[in-house]
């Protein structure tokens, strides 16, 4: 009688294939992003995250046909986000198959772009992803704990990570993905604190995503963190950990889940 | 006996994911045309009314489109037709989220959830069925299905009579309607993986079943 705290595995592509996480997966197919959605999908998913970490103009196309065909397969809701820089962005992948879209750096450099796309698609098809950054000096002075970087963490922006959650909720952004860029492919676990601080700042829910290395992270994001959705890319794709055990850990911890459905087709 | 398959129309008015309702729509076995001006409804069995967004920019390019005045019509004729989330709250009178009046063919209004921990709501939810409808057949009362919405539609006169379904979420809303040949619901059964694919299924076979009587 409750919603369910979300289970999300995130394929990072560019050039058309998932780059994250696969070197490890023996079947050569499950580098095709359609195919992975698929698969996680059927292993019981709450909703598949594609992101385009190329981003750059001309791969444009691909990401649009990565995003129907992945779309087609699916049957639970597809988030893309990568390069979105306008409201004809948006509506072009949202067109394509895509149910919610992220903006990251764009949202950043022009924050009335998340106002526009609100606006235009509704709050709840607009995601913004902050990547934060644990500033090195927080003990020396006064200022925020956590930064915003952009770019895939190679620009710092000198802005605070809470105080910038607060003001694009405001804007109309329906949902952020907070990700750790510390702890990002690190696999030492969530940053807690950051989701704690984000999520008490905000009203509209927080995804989880940077580090996560086993099922008591899901679990400490969510019942520590204050997370509405758990986010992780390698450890799916490796097959550390499936859907299942997430959510049977989540489950035992007292956190509600969708039940993973007995998988036989009918 | 003819098998022609069901042809449903999907009304396209500028906004958001058809790419999912057609899938979902074209896997319980229809033909699926979207519709985006009146004569494109020609030759429809059933019409579905999709969307996510605000009331107020959606009923502006449906009306631009022609299609508010056809698709009133097309409930009036008794014509099966399913609105999905934006498309549940046009069914009604109005709408608080920005004031928009909306297609009424359910008198009722459009509201912002009450004492929800968060908004939006989005993610899976559990839909507690207040009547048994065919709608629902083959779907167990503990399967989720999910949700990405902040507004939902409160029925006034004859609640009871047209509720289907109630979700909660800090406060309890109505998740499902049906009245006639109209149905809506605020779950997106596109996205509701099998659960969701059983709950199209069932609608186009009720489509089916009508064209047949």
């Amino acid at each position: 009688m409750t919603l369910r705290c979300r289970v999300i595995p995130c394929l990072d592509v560019t050039g058309g294939r998932v780059v994250k996480g696969t070197r490890f997966v023996d079947l050569v197919d499950e580098g095709d992003p359609a195919a992975l959605a698929e698969r996680y999908d059927r292993e019981g998913a709450d909703e598949v995250a594609l992101l385009d970490i190329g981003a750059a103009p001309e791969q444009r196309g691909t990401l649009l046909d990565v995003v129907r065909r992945a779309s087609r397969r699916l049957t639970v809701p597809l988030t893309v986000g990568g390069g979105v820089r306008s409201v004809s962005d948006m509506r072009a992948v949202l067109r394509a198959g895509a149910d919610k879209v992220t903006m990251n750096t764009a949202a950043v450099n022009d924050p009335t772009l998340i106002s526009a796309c609100a606006r235009r698609f509704g709050s709840q098809a607009v995601v913004v992803a902050i990547d934060a950054r644990m500033r090195a000096g927080r003990d020396a002075g006064p200022g925020p704990a956590w930064e915003v970087v952009v770019r895939g963490g190679r620009d710092a922006t000198g802005l605070d990570a809470v105080g910038w959650a607060r003001s694009v909720a405001e804007l109309g952004a329906g949902e952020l993905l907070v990700t750790s860029i510390d702890r990002d492919g690190t696999r030492a676990g969530y940053d807690v604190a950051l989701l704690r601080a984000v999520s008490q700042a905000v009203n509209v829910p927080v995804i989880a995503s940077g580090g996560a290395a086993g099922p008591a992270d899901l679990v400490s994001a969510v019942r520590d963190g204050g997370a509405d959705a758990v986010l992780a890319a390698s450890i799916f794709h490796r097959r550390l950990v499936s859907i299942a055990d997430a959510k049977a850990a989540m489950a035992a911890a007292g956190i509600p889940v969708r039940p993973v459905l007995d998988v036989t087709v009918a | 006996m003819t098998h022609r398959p069901v042809h449903v129309a999907v009304v396209d008015h500028g906004a958001g994911n058809l790419v999912s309702v057609r899938e979902a729509l074209e896997d319980a076995g229809s033909v699926v045309t979207f519709a985006r001006h009146a004569p494109d409804l020609a030759g429809a069995d059933a019409l579905v009314v999709p969307g996510v967004g605000a009331a107020a920019p959606a009923m502006d390019r449906l009306r631009r489109q022609g299609l508010v005045r056809a698709i009133r019509s097309w409930a009036a004729e008794g014509r099966p037709l399913l609105g999905v989330c934006l498309g549940m709250q046009l069914l009604m009178d109005g709408s608080d989220e920005d004031g928009a009046r909306t297609l009424g063919l359910i008198p009722g209004r459009t509201v912002r959830l009450a004492g929800a921990p968060r908004l939006p709501h989005v993610g899976w939810n559990q839909v507690e069925r207040t009547r048994d409808d065919p709608l629902f057949d083959g779907i167990l009362p503990d399967e989720d299905f999910y949700f990405v919405h902040s507004y939902a539609a409160v029925p006034a006169r004859d609640a009871a009579a047209v509720t289907l379904a109630t979700t909660v979420h800090g406060s309890r809303f109505v998740s499902a309607v049906a009245t006639g040949s109209v149905t809506g619901v605020q779950f997106h059964p596109e996205r509701s993986g099998r659960t969701g694919r059983r709950f199209v299924a069932n609608w186009v076979g009720l489509v089916r079943d009508a064209r047949r009587s």
